[in-house]
Order: structure tokens, then C-alpha cells, then sequence
């Protein structure tokens, strides 16, 4: 049974029965609906067309890549341009992130957005340490990733020194739309599909081997394997 | 305990008399209190929404009086100052700009002036007229972000996304002059980077009404918003020989009723060909901080008006090779360029021993900066007077005596900019 | 802005009510300045502030330099501004370092054997600032203050990690570790700080600024009434802006080099 929902417009105005006897038809198929017959094959049949199953976390793990609270914390330049992921042009309320919180105890997103400094460095990791799970972590500029351009005695070389992080994004400062590109890929990656980067998309790591050379040297079985899979793909 | 005299804006009032406000009671009756034992420590930040950053603030409380306070800072201090040593002259310009990060062109016209008087070097008029620009475009960028984060503090939310939204329409011009954002390195040592794309003329005076409107949209949404005047209205006065002796600059002084603008005084690049004025507040509490930076938007306006008016025809930077990167053009054709850029790339420009103290006025007061050439490639010592750093003493002047909601405010209003104070 | 025989009416004119407090002037690119010792910089100050016809009240800056090679090591300078005329002028108040000559050597570890010429000053106190902290040059020793961790983490000699040092004074004077006490900000007879006297009751504003050039050079303000590290945290070890600090930070490592040559960085 389908049940069909009908787009009320001036346009299309709701189908109205042209007959008794259409009428008549339409009632027998509402009640049709409501008899609750199916058996056996036809029951799995409906049920699979009609209902998704899956499992809480999956379901968990939705609601919460797309209701992320981030929070407040601002280090250096890039926190300006985190500020304005959330102005009007940049808009991150698209992807649910707009309610910044104060508090690490209401966050869920640390947005680390700047230099992290040698004195900085213990009060971040407290910080996310108050955060509570499930947490995630963006490191944002290249000073937070790697400590970008200060390499000096004040500036820790990278914010994961000291701390887990999910995402980093580069750029001094990033856009505002690197930023969101990078939360978009936090997303898939709460979600339980992370973004494979363009060398695991295009499997882009070496297929060669190296040889002794002589009688007794052979390929290995998986290099076997794999070129007998790619001779199949070729048709040969 | 010792109480500031003056300074508080509630003038003569007594410690019991502000408590007396606080518990409500009828005037008349004496509230016993032991001010000693009641005192609070509170320490705010360095992560704390309102702080602008991450300044920490260790503040006395005596109820909800503010007893006492210092900042405590430092907390993004970057060593710029130390990176900078080890750059040759041309590569310093990028470290620079990231001090202060909401006024970038200035910190880059305070260093590249300062480089071009140590080896004295005339910037060409077209240079000089698309800095002053810059720099005027760049204060509207930096009032903007302070304009919508102090609303923020005090809790008009509106304002801060329609600061963003006009923010935004500075930072494209920004962009289609330098190709970014942010942090441009537009400013060379001799002029500018680039010319000013086609187009850019007429995208600015464009931006020129969205900005007029604009403004008279946050005025009507703060002007007479009875929060924001209760909020700010006689806090956080100090008077203004007091901010003097502090070494306060800029709106800070202004608001306070004396017309100090180096812009005027010292009369760097063609700021003495301009016409504009200097707005003065009369009463320099936090509202007369807000009029007077929205004020200096709009004379802003008027100088960016008249620079596109009067932008004159030539080169956009200076003509000497020993300092200045030749054109990409000649590069394939005249060897000499090639050999000039070589030099200019690996090692950069000799500069001959000298120090020199080049002061601008940036959107928070005097930026200075002190620059010492020892004959080699390299700065000796780059050192920033940076005004968010020496604004920042007078917080505790301030603050003191006033209710801790108001610190929030007065902080705002200070619009201090973490990455200046702490370099 | 005073010219240079301006200048010199002002230099006679403090020379006349205080002999000797003024050494020098200085006239370059539209700059003027009075070189002063650093133990009279109280009087010149409060003269250039005070007297009829001076009235340079605003200072603007306050800010300390390192001039290695060059004797006197430190100065602290003064930008005065008088508002009315618009006029500056620079007070430079030379400052010797007390652990110098051979400044350089006391960063190095007793017995590397490595001292560069021009040590051998007898100088109070340097002997203990060395046995207490000899790191340095070796650069493989564990490094003891837990801030210390992420700045050496790289490993070798500062002149090393700065590939580009070329050709101001630090690297061609060698290398070498500052030491400091690395309890008391103030001297505690491990290892002599310059000192000067604090202008914050002349200036309010210097402050900040005397906090700021105490934590990045080590030059103690005497009559600082709460002289504390600006902006290193309270237990970093060294003064980070002095020309022998070593920058820190690390080089960068691509991972493309790795395969060839793994830990070439070393």
C-alpha cells in the first residue's frame, strides 16, 4: 500500500472523486490499508519497503554530527574568521554548528583557532580535557597544526602535541569556507564515513616490489593476487 | 585595602555607600560590613567569551565591587619580535601583520616606514594614496569586528551579525586588491605589492553607501537602546590626565576629550592632504567610546572618499632595485633585473646601522615601531609599541569601584587585541 | 624634533645641572636622541620632563635592546614626546651586562672545551651560573624545566636550528644557551642582572613595558613595584629576546625526504 502525500498548490488543487463508484474504490482501499492481512512473504516485503533498521549508535551518531555545539574559544587571528563562519554570509547553521557555547562542559567541538604559545598550551589541554565525550577537535591555521610560520621558543609546533585532533585545516588564516569544509569532513567522519583523501581514493601508494633476482626469487602472493585481479579488470 | 580615589565614575561614593546600592536597602540604613573578610578573588579567563581573546583578568571582588584587578597576559604570546631577527628585512613584513591581527595593514605600514626611513627611500604618491586606503578600509574592518563583538558583550546579538555581514564586503575589497582576506602582505618596502585590479575603484565607492547605511542602521539599533545606555552611560571613566599619564592613545583619549591623532600630529603619507576631522567625546564613559569610534568610521569614509577622488596616475611602487623587486616582465629580457631579483630573494637588502621609532595611528592608538639595523640583511631588533598593550594599564583605573557586570563592558570598550599585547 | 645643535644645547644644558649625565647625542634620519648611563637616566628623564621649554611629558615607548658584539650589551630606550610641538626625542640608557665579557661562554657546559675567544673576563658570579646550567651546546642532555621540552625538542645546536643565521652577530659569536638563576626574578647572586632604575613612579605607563623588557632581556628595574614576567610563564628559564637565546621552534620535515635519508635532520 502506498500512502501518497499530495503537494496542496493553487496549481494542483487536491483530486476530488470524479464517480460514486471511484469513491466506493477509494474507501475500500483505505480500509484495505487498515486490515492488517499480510502474511509471510508479502508482510517481509512491506516492512522492507517501508522500514529502515539500523543500529542506535548509527542513529546517535547522526544526530550528533549534525547538532554539534562548538565552543567559544578563540586563540589569534583565525578565531576573527571562525567568527564569521557564523555571520550571515558564511553561515554555518546550515550544518546545525551555530549555537557556540561558553562553557566546555555544553561543547562538543573544540575549534582551536590559532597559535597555541608554551603558555597557552596547559590551559587548552584542560579545556578539552573538560569537554565531554563524545568530543572532537578541529585545528585550525597552520600555526595550531604545525606551528606555522613561528617557529620559535613561544609557540608549540603543532596543537597535537598535547592533544587529539580530528580535522586539520591549513591556511593562515583559513577562509571561512575552509573552515566549513573542514567541519563538513568532521562530519562524515562522526558519521562513520570518513572522507578517504585523494591518495586512498585513487589507491595511490606503490605497486612495485623489490627482486633479488635469480633463480630462486618469486613475487609474493599477494603481488599474485594483484595482478591477476588487475589482468581480470583489463578483460585480459 | 586601599580604595583609588577618582577615577570610578561614581566619584566621591564610599565602599558602603556602593554596597548599600547592591543590597537594595533604604538609604539611611548602615550596612555592616567588613570589607577584609568579604573579598573575593575571582579570576577570569584566559578563556572567557568576553575577554576579547584570551586575557585572563584576576579580579577582587568586595560583593559585586570591584576591588581590585590585574591582567595577567600573554597567553598567546608568539615571539614575533624574536622570529623577525632572524628575517631578512623584506620576509619580516608577514610576521608583523600577524600581531595585531585586526589592524594588519597598519602594522605593516608601521614596519615598512619605518624601513624605508632607515634607508631612506621615497614612497611614490599612487603608493602613498592606496595605503592611506588600505589602511582607512582596514580601520572600518577593525571598528566593525569591535562594534559587533562589544554588542555582543552587552547582548545585542543583531548587531554583531550585520557588523559581520558589512565586514565581509571590506575584507572582498581586501581580497581583490591582495588575494586574501586577512594578513595580505600587500604593503611592500617602497610602496605596494600591486596595482588595484579594474573595478576596484567602483566596488569602493560602492562600499562607501553600504557602509554610510550601515551605520545609521547600528546607531539606530544602539543609540537610544535604553540597555546599551544603561550598560555604558558614566562607566568606566577615568579622566584624562590620568589616561595621559597612563599612556593611553587614540579613541581611548579621544573619547576623553582630547583631539590626539598622530594622523594630524605627525602627518605621515599624505593624511596632511586630506580633509577630516577628529571626533572628541565630551564625558569619556563607555557610550562616548562608542560614538567616538563610530564617528571615526564615518571620517574614515570621508578619507577613503577623497583618496578615490584625487588617486593619482604613476607607479605603485618605488623605482630602486637595490630595494624593490623587479617587475615579472622584466625578468625574461633584462639580465640585470634577474640578477637584482636574484639578490633581493636569497639574501634581501643591506640596511646601514641606524634605529629608528616610526609611530602611526592605528585603530587602538599609537602603534610605534622600532626597528635597529646593524648593517647586515637582517633587523637587529624589531620592537612594536603596541597601543592595546599600554591601552590596557588603564583597565585597572577603570574598573575599579564599579560592578563587575560593568568590567565586561568597560573591557569591550578598551578593545583590547590579545594578538598586539602579546606579540 | 630638536636638530643636532639642539641637541647639544639640551646635552649642555643637563651637563650643566648634572655633570655627566649625558655622554652623547644623536642626530640620524630626523631622530634625535641622548645617550645616557644607565644609572643617570632618572635625572635626564625628570629634566626632559620638568623643565620649562622641555616639557616632553608623554612617554610613548619604553623598550630595551640587545647589541651583542657591541659594549655596552643592553640599552633601554625612552621615546619622548613632548604633545604640544610635536616633538620626540630618544633617551638610549646604555647598560653593561654584568656577566660579560665573555657572555657568550657562560652558556657553555664546563669542560665542552668549545669557548670562544674573547672569554676570560673575572666576572662575579659567572662561574656559578655555569655549573648550575650547562646545557647548551651539547644539546642531548634531558632538558629540565617542563616548558623547556618543546623548544629543544629538536635537538642539536641553536647556530643548527637556524639554518639562516648568516650573518648577524649571534651566530658568527657562536652559540651558547643564556643562563639564568632560574629560581628568583630577582639577582640572588647566582648570575649578576644589569639593572636600572624603574621610571614608573615619573611614567605610569611603564608599567607594562618594564615588566615586558625584564622578561624578554633580564634587566632588572630597581623601584619596579611588582617587577614579574610579562608575558613567559612564570617558570620559563631565560630570557627569550636576548641576542644568545637560541630561536627555538623546530625545522620542518617533508615527508618526501624521510624514505632517502631517514633522520637527516638531525
Amino acid at each position: 500500500m502506498e500512502i501518497e502525500r499530495i503537494k496542496v498548490t493553487p496549481e494542483t488543487p487536491l483530486e476530488q472523486p470524479s464517480s460514486p463508484e471511484e469513491f466506493r474504490a477509494r474507501q475500500l482501499k483505505a480500509r484495505d490499508m487498515l486490515r492488517g492481512d499480510l502474511e509471510g512473504a508479502d508482510l517481509d516485503a512491506y516492512v522492507e519497503e517501508r522500514v529502515m533498521t539500523t543500529t542506535l549508535e548509527k542513529v546517535l551518531n547522526v544526530a550528533r554530527a549534525n547538532s554539534i555545539f562548538p565552543a567559544t574559544f578563540g586563540l589569534a587571528c583565525c578565531a576573527i574568521e571562525m567568527m564569521s563562519t557564523v555571520s550571515p554570509r558564511y553561515d554555518i547553521a546550515r550544518f546545525g554548528a551555530e549555537a557556540f557555547r561558553a562553557s566546555p562542559r555544553q561543547a562538543d567541538l573544540l575549534i582551536l583557532s590559532g597559535r597555541v604559545s608554551i603558555k597557552m598550551a596547559p590551559v587548552v589541554r584542560r579545556i578539552y580535557d573538560q569537554m565531554l565525550e563524545p568530543k572532537w577537535s578541529i585545528s585550525m591555521g597552520a600555526c595550531s597544526s604545525s606551528g606555522g610560520m613561528f617557529a620559535n621558543y613561544a609557540v608549540v609546533q603543532g596543537a597535537d602535541r598535547f592533544m587529539p585532533v580530528d580535522v586539520h585545516v591549513p591556511g593562515c588564516p583559513p577562509r571561512p569556507e575552509a573552515l566549513i569544509y573542514g567541519f563538513n569532513k568532521l562530519q562524515r567522519m562522526i558519521m562513520g564515513h570518513p572522507d578517504p583523501g585523494w591518495r586512498a581514493r585513487y589507491n595511490a601508494t606503490g605497486t612495485e616490489e623489490w627482486a633479488r633476482g635469480g633463480a630462486g626469487s618469486k613475487p609474493s602472493p599477494e603481488a599474485v593476487e594483484a595482478y591477476r585481479k588487475a589482468r581480470e579488470a583489463l578483460g585480459a | 585595602m586601599t580604595l583609588e580615589p577618582g577615577g570610578n565614575g561614581r566619584g566621591g561614593q564610599s565602599a558602603a555607600e556602593i554596597v548599600h546600592e547592591i543590597e537594595g536597602s533604604a538609604p539611611g540604613v548602615t550596612v555592616e560590613l567588613e570589607p577584609e573578610q568579604e573579598l573575593l578573588m575571582v579570576n577570569m579567563g584566559p578563556h572567557h567569551p568576553a575577554t576579547h581573546g584570551v586575557l585572563r583578568l584576576e579580579v577582587e571582588l568586595e560583593g559585586e565591587v570591584v576591588r581590585d584587578l590585574r591582567p595577567i597576559v600573554g597567553y598567546v604570546h608568539t615571539g614575533i619580535e624574536k622570529s623577525c631577527e632572524s628575517m631578512a628585512f623584506w620576509k619580516v613584513i608577514p610576521f608583523v601583520e600577524r600581531m595585531d591581527y585586526l589592524s594588519y595593514f597598519f602594522n605593516s605600514e608601521a614596519y615598512c616606514g619605518a624601513v624605508e626611513k632607515l634607508i631612506g627611500l621615497e614612497v611614490p604618491r599612487r603608493a602613498q594614496y592606496l595605503r592611506v586606503l588600505h589602511m582607512e578600509l582596514n580601520r572600518l574592518h577593525s571598528h566593525l569586528v569591535w562594534l559587533g563583538t562589544t554588542a555582543l558583550d552587552v547582548g545585542a546579538m543583531s548587531v554583531y551579525f550585520y557588523c559581520f555581514r558589512d565586514r565581509d564586503r571590506v575584507l572582498d575589497m581586501f581580497e581583490m586588491s591582495a588575494g586574501q582576506r586577512m594578513h595580505t602582505r600587500y604593503f611592500q618596502v617602497g610602496g605596494v605589492a600591486e596595482d588595484i585590479p579594474e573595478g576596484w575603484e567602483a566596488k569602493a565607492r560602492e562600499l562607501i553607501g553600504v557602509i554610510k547605511r550601515g551605520l545609521s542602521q547600528y546607531e539606530s539599533l544602539l543609540d537610544r537602546n535604553e540597555i546599551f545606555l544603561m550598560r555604558t552611560k558614566n562607566i568606566g571613566v577615568v579622566d584624562r590626565e590620568r589616561l595621559l599619564e597612563l599612556g593611553v592613545t587614540g579613541p581611548l583619549l579621544r573619547a576623553a576629550g582630547d583631539p590626539w591623532d598622530l594622523r594630524k600630529e605627525a602627518g605621515y603619507l599624505v593624511y596632511d592632504e586630506l580633509d577630516f576631522d577628529i571626533p572628541v567625546g565630551t564625558v569619556g564613559d563607555g557610550y562616548d567610546r562608542y560614538r567616538v569610534r563610530l564617528a571615526e568610521m564615518r571620517e574614515s569614509l570621508k578619507i577613503i572618499e577623497q583618496c578615490l577622488d584625487g588617486l593619482p596616475d604613476g607607479p605603485w611602487i618605488a623605482d630602486d632595485r637595490k630595494y624593490v623587486l623587479p617587475p615579472r616582465s622584466e625578468l625574461s629580457t633584462s639580465m640585470e633585473s634577474l640578477i637584482h631579483h636574484f639578490k633581493l630573494v636569497t639574501e634581501g637588502f643591506r640596511v646601514d646601522p641606524g634605529e629608528v621609532y616610526y609611530p602611526i595611528e592605528s585603530p587602538r592608538g599609537e602603534l610605534g615601531c622600532f626597528v635597529v639595523a646593524d648593517g647586515s640583511a637582517k633587523p637587529v631588533r624589531v620592537h612594536f609599541r603596541d597601543p592595546s598593550f599600554v591601552n590596557l594599564q588603564s583597565l585597572r583605573d577603570m574598573a575599579i569601584g564599579e560592578y563587575v557586570a560593568d568590567l565586561i563592558q568597560t573591557l569591550a570598550m578598551l578593545d583590547p587585541i590579545l594578538g598586539g599585547i602579546d606579540r | 624634533m630638536p636638530d643636532g645643535p639642539g641637541l647639544e644645547l639640551i646635552m649642555a644644558e643637563v651637563n650643566r645641572g648634572n655633570p655627566g649625565a649625558v655622554l652623547d647625542t644623536g642626530y640620524d634620519r630626523e631622530q634625535a636622541s641622548l645617550v645616557v648611563p644607565a644609572e643617570r637616566v632618572r635625572e635626564v628623564l625628570e629634566w626632559l620632563r620638568d623643565t620649562p621649554g622641555q616639557e616632553y611629558t608623554f612617554l610613548s615607548s619604553l623598550h630595551a635592546a640587545d647589541y651583542l658584539p657591541a659594549e655596552p650589551r643592553f640599552a633601554v630606550h625612552y621615546e619622548l614626546l613632548n604633545r604640544e610641538r610635536y616633538e620626540r626625542i630618544r633617551v638610549k640608557a646604555l647598560l653593561p651586562d654584568p656577566a660579560s665579557p665573555g657572555d657568550v661562554a657562560v652558556g657553555l657546559a664546563p669542560g665542552n672545551g668549545k669557548v670562544p675567544t674573547g672569554a676570560g673576563g673575572e666576572v662575579p658570579g659567572t662561574g656559578a651560573g655555569e655549573s648550575r646550567h650547562g646545557s647548551g651546546l651539547t644539546g642531548g642532555e634531558p632538558s629540565e624545566g617542563s616548558w623547556r621540552g618543546g623548544e629543544e625538542g629538536s635537538g642539536g645546536a641553536p647556530g643548527e636550528s637556524r639554518p639562516t643565521e648568516s650573518s648577524s652577530p649571534p651566530a658568527e659569536n657562536g652559540e651558547g644557551r643564556p643562563t639564568e638563576p632560574s629560581s628568583s626574578p630577582q639577582t640572588n647572586g647566582t648570575r649578576p642582572f644589569p639593572e636600572i632604575d624603574s621610571v614608573v613612579d615619573l611614567f605610569p605607563t611603564a608599567d607594562f613595558q618594564e615588566r615586558e623588557a625584564y622578561d624578554f632581556f633580564g634587566i632588572v628595574f630597581r623601584g619596579h613595584p611588582d617587577l614579574r614576567r610579562m608575558f613567559m610563564p612564570e617558570d620559563y628559564v631565560g630570557h627569550p629576546q636576548r641576542r644568545d637565546f637560541p630561536i627555538g621552534g623546530e625545522p620542518v620535515i617533508f615527508t618526501r625526504d624521510e624514505p632517502a635519508d631517514p633522520g637527516w635532520w638531525k
